[in-house]
């Protein structure tokens, strides 16, 4: 009798739930759908085609963005990952320290401040150096990128290195490695996942960004996701469709990723 | 090295990048707010309090007299109604299905969470690219809508605070089920048991054993939806069309056509502000979490 009554039931959460999964991914797959509509609508299917990838391929503004939102999520990955890798290693395995409150409101910062008081305060003084330096090129959009993608970095790298034992590292001094050798034959070995983890993160988050790339940027330098925002006041065709499959195939390819990567190894 | 100079060094890169192009900045927000503007954008450097002033208030041209600022009271009370109405409308829909995720086997919840967790992690700018197309005069639902005969002409939905108030819903979404998950997944079900021995019915268990336990992470969940709500910039302006202004938004407007730098200045600061006593409260209710279940 027991057996029947499940203690764990509610009454009709499960059918929330499910129209909760129902209503996140719809929206998505009838986007991804629509790019390979053979029309020029958004909403009336008129057959299966891939016109909609072979003129996003073969426009001109699309490739060129494409390339910039790569070069800039690339460095932007690899500057941000590197630092946070440097500043994991000064926050983890140290006694609480005098400033240590202050060093972590520094790297959170850019989560907790909205999107847009970041975007503006970057217009001003990027718009203060522009005319002070004369210098328009990519290292604004990639410094302004690298900003916001060091909390991303940091968090599963710290998570990594918190969750370490401690012994190889002391077994390595005592056999007097120097620190450079123990970080690089017996931390960073040991590391890895986590700065893989955050890299690739980093380099989600970067690809994504719309807010502050769409201030930052100097005329000419649209990335994918402003090129899209740009789009959207004219008349819109599957193209957007396409580029927004593409983008989302490599997001989901690389979370997903992540995700398994960081469970094996649990 | 001494220890504290090796950990100065190994800070100094993520400080020095944060310091430029994040946190430093802020400054000169704050300065440009109290300064004049300029005819074609940018600011000329004269001190002036007008900009914190227009925040709230206007000034009429000709008498001199103030006033509200109407325009910018309809936007912040926009703002933070749309913001309150997002987080409860994912509060219904994220803790059952919070609830669901925390009661499946251990094994498949990863499976489960990691379902929620992938729309999260892709372009937002997409996710409302994506409502966008479901809910437009030529969208899905009104094709469904009226091919089933329900309605002839097309449902105005786009352009509408519901747009807005869907398109959020839709995207911060995940913010509500994550920290709800994470205090479900550590209830003691013999409690629950134990509510049920004392003839306790479902409504009873739920609203005196389960939420009390939870709460905290409803709160969390429910400042981690307002908080990027309040901010938001990307949903307003693609399904508000312009016509449905946030404060994002009309931040984005100081600096764009109305070219009054300082009063984009202090808006912004004025969200800074709301956003961080909003955080406070946040901090104090992960604190809280960590209490009830220690």
């Amino acid at each position: 009798m027991a057996k029947s009554f499940d203690v764990r039931r509610q009454p009709g959460f499960s059918t929330i739930a499910m129209l909760c999964f129902v209503m996140l991914y719809l929206p998505i797959i009838l986007l991804v759908a629509y790019s390979f509509n053979a029309g020029e609508s958004i909403s009336h299917w008129e057959g299966l085609s891939l016109r909609w990838y072979a003129s996003a391929w073969q426009n001109d503004q699309i490739q060129a963005a494409t390339i910039r939102s790569i070069t800039i999520a690339t460095t932007a990955a690899l500057l941000a990952t590197s630092a946070a890798v440097l500043a994991a290693l000064a926050t983890t395995r140290t006694r609480p320290w005098r400033g240590q409150t202050v060093a972590f409101a520094m790297i959170n910062q850019p989560l907790m401040v909205p999107e847009i008081v970041t975007a503006v305060s970057l217009l001003i003084f990027f718009a203060m150096l522009k005319v002070a330096t004369g210098y328009t090129g990519l290292w604004y959009l990639i410094v302004a990128h690298t900003a916001f993608c060091i909390p991303f970095a940091y968090m599963p790298i710290r998570a990594r290195l918190q969750g370490m034992d401690l012994s190889l590292e002391q077994a390595g001094a005592d056999l007097y490695g120097t620190p450079v050798k123990v970080f690089r034959y017996i931390t960073l070995p040991q590391l890895w996942p986590g700065i893989l983890a955050g890299g690739m993160l980093s380099f989600v988050i970067s690809l994504d960004d719309v807010v502050i790339t769409e201030f930052v940027k100097s005329a000419g330098q649209d990335t994918l996701p402003t090129y899209m925002l740009g789009q959207l006041r004219r008349n819109i065709t599957p193209e957007i469709n396409a580029i927004s499959t593409a983008l989302l195939a490599l997001s989901i390819l690389l979370v997903t990723a992540m995700f398994f990567f960081s469970r094996t190894r649990k | 090295m001494s220890p504290i100079r090796t950990r100065a060094a190994l800070l100094a890169p993520a400080m020095v990048i944060l310091l430029f192009a994040a946190a430093g900045p802020l400054v000169i927000v704050l300065i440009y707010s109290f300064l004049t503007p300029g005819d074609y954008g940018g600011v000329i450097w004269d001190f002036s309090t007008d900009a914190w002033f227009g925040v709230l208030a206007e000034r009429d041209f000709f008498t001199e007299e103030l006033s509200w600022a109407d325009a910018h009271l309809m936007v912040f009370w926009r703002s933070i109604k749309l913001s309150l109405m997002t987080a409860f409308l994912s509060l219904i829909i994220g803790f059952p299905t919070a609830y669901f995720i925390a009661t499946r086997p251990r094994g498949s919840r990863d499976v489960w969470m990691l379902l929620i967790m992938i729309p999260f992690w892709t372009n937002l700018l997409i996710r409302t690219f994506a409502i966008m197309e479901l809910i437009r005069n030529e969208g899905t639902i009104n094709t469904v809508l009226i091919a089933m005969g329900l309605v002839t002409q097309p449902v105005q939905m786009l352009y509408t605070e519901f747009s807005l108030l869907v398109g959020m819903t839709y995207v911060y979404l995940p913010l509500m089920i994550l920290p709800i998950y994470a205090s479900m997944e550590r209830i003691d079900f013999s409690l629950v048991e134990a509510g049920y021995d004392l003839y306790a019915t479902r409504w009873q268990v739920l609203r005196r054993v389960i939420f009390p336990l939870v709460k905290p992470g409803v709160v969390a969940g429910s400042i981690l939806v307002f908080v990027p709500c309040l901010g938001a910039y990307v949903t307003p302006r693609v399904l508000g069309g312009g016509k449905q202004l946030m404060l994002g938004n009309l931040i984005e407007l100081q600096f764009g056509q109305l070219r009054n730098w300082p009063l984009g200045a202090a808006l912004s600061l004025t969200l800074l502000v709301i956003v961080m006593v909003a955080l406070i409260f946040y901090v104090r209710a992960a604190g809280n979490e960590e209490s009830a279940h220690g």
